[in-house]
């Protein structure tokens, strides 16, 4: 299995490290032609408005658009899954039916790590949410795996799985299996 | 909502803890292969963000300015903060003075998201570093080498840059502080175990962050780099040298066209190991900042060994 891990900015050697742990190739993705023969994607977290534009250019937003690739987004990569963002008309992938607000617990004083419960895993994982989103509305065909206070922070959509927090800054893989196991399969 | 599907199971309540060293510590992660720019207005933290900036310094005067103004240079004008944190929405950082924990301590209250304790401005204690354990917000430090660098994580910076030479346009400094930083990190790596104590103290850092650096490889926080940055192809440059993302100082906004240059030393960054890449974005961006020559620069002005 080769998974390929949106190289453009932010935090994506995390994700190629937890990759590599879980013995599963992955790829850095900075141009379309690095997703041949990837068989899903991980979206890192980093600052959203940076991915996405990088992302509109050299054929990756449109490559994934059209494709039918599994992802899966974390904090930024949540954002750009989303098909709308609360106050923003940033370039997104908005792959997946539900509206997400930015930094929403506040500025970087307001981040903070935590436990969360998260559906279809064995042990709650520790949540790190850096200047984190959250959702706000979904629609019908999206799946609500987590919430912390009462807003959601994992949540999956078809082919698509995306968490508000960190799963690469930590040693624990579950979030990753998950996707691996059931998205990319 | 209606007829979404919930299989949360409820709330936890459960230990929240903010300002952990790895919340500190991950933001710099997120910042990661992009690049942080100085700006000095709101229109030009616009223009910042608009090309693709990660983050933005919010500074009185970027360092060429300083450097030709002379004097004291100060923490900013906490109205110049605001302005620039009201007017985008990636993470804003702002300068204090080496050693001033008061000016840090009024930049948490103002909630910037990072705080560069910074040799640009001048220092307010020639001894002592800010204790940065007990701040929320996360501090990013300059360092020339690996020692400096881990004394600066002893002391709780969650972030690492080169210190270059910050207003001169020129990329000699930070190049050779990022070569002896990965130099002394190959050097520890390969250090047999019980010959790291020697190592240590000729560093001057810390033996467990030493060995630290030994078992991985690698330094525990980010390294940017920093100081002398003012094309695409000096922050392609840095990026294959090892460093983790870009500072640019004067280097945009000093620049004849401030726009172009944000956008293509953005692209760079990204794309650092792809020639015909940095080619195209390197192509009619005008003049870059005028830049001076370091062997011209009298021992008073370097801003680089104003601390330790």
């Amino acid at each position: 299995m080769r998974v390929g891990v949106l190289a453009l900015q932010g935090a994506f050697r995390e994700h190629m490290a937890t990759l590599a742990r879980l013995g599963v190739e992955g790829r850095e993705v900075r141009r379309a032609d690095d997703l041949d023969g990837v068989q899903g994607l991980i979206l890192p977290g980093g600052e959203s408005t940076t991915i996405g534009m990088l992302m509109a250019e050299y054929g990756l937003e449109d490559a994934l658009k059209q494709g039918s690739l599994p992802m899966f987004g974390t904090c930024a990569g949540m954002i750009v899954l989303a098909q709308e963002i609360v106050g923003s008309t940033q370039p997104r992938l908005g792959l997946m039916d539900m509206t997400v607000d930015r930094n929403h617990y506040g500025r970087q004083r307001e981040s903070f790590e935590t436990e969360v419960a998260v559906s279809g895993l064995e042990h709650q994982v520790r949540g790190v949410f850096i200047r984190a989103p959250v959702v706000t509305r979904t629609g019908p065909g999206v799946e609500i795996l987590a919430r912390h206070d009462g807003e959601i922070v994992v949540c999956s959509e078809g082919r698509c799985l995306a968490s508000a927090f960190h799963p690469e800054l930590t040693d624990d893989t579950q979030l990753h299996r998950l996707f691996l196991d059931r998205f990319v399969g | 909502m209606g007829a979404m599907k919930d299989r949360s199971q409820g709330e936890i309540h459960d230990v929240s803890e903010q300002g952990t060293f790895r919340v500190k510590a991950g933001l710099a992660e997120m910042l990661k292969g992009g690049v942080i720019m100085d700006v000095t207005t709101a229109e030009q933290a616009v223009i910042a963000e608009r090309a693709g900036a990660c983050a933005v310094m919010a500074l009185e005067r970027v360092p060429a300015d300083i450097r030709a103004a002379g004097g004291v240079a100060r923490m900013a004008d906490p109205v110049k903060v605001k302005e620039i944190m009201a007017a985008v929405t990636i993470p804003v950082m702002a300068k204090v003075r080496i050693g001033h924990f008061v000016e840090a301590q009024i930049l948490q209250a103002l909630a910037v998201d990072y705080i560069d304790e910074s040799e640009v401005l001048t220092p307010a204690d020639d001894t002592h570093h800010i204790d940065k354990w007990p701040f929320t917000i996360p501090f990013v430090c300059g360092a020339r080498n690996l020692g400096e660098a881990l004394r600066r994580i002893a002391e709780g910076a969650a972030m690492i840059r080169t210190k270059g030479e910050p207003g001169t346009g020129n990329v000699v400094e930070a190049v050779r502080h990022q070569r002896l930083m990965q130099q002394e990190i190959r050097k520890t790596a390969n250090t047999p175990e019980d010959e790291l104590a020697v190592w240590a103290k000729e560093l001057g850092a810390p033996l467990d962050l030493v060995k630290a650096v030994h078992d991985s490889g690698k330094l525990p926080v980010v390294n940017f780099a920093a100081g002398g940055i003012s094309t695409p192809a000096d922050a392609a440059l840095m990026m294959q040298l090892g460093s983790d993302g870009i500072f640019v100082g004067s280097g945009v906004f000093k620049s004849q066209d401030p726009e172009a240059t944000a956008r293509a030393v953005v692209r760079a960054t990204t794309h650092y190991q792809d020639a015909a890449v940095l080619a195209e974005v390197s192509e009619d961006l005008g003049e870059p900042m005028r830049g001076l020559e370091i062997s011209q620069l009298l021992p008073a002005d370097r801003m680089q060994d104003r601390s330790r």
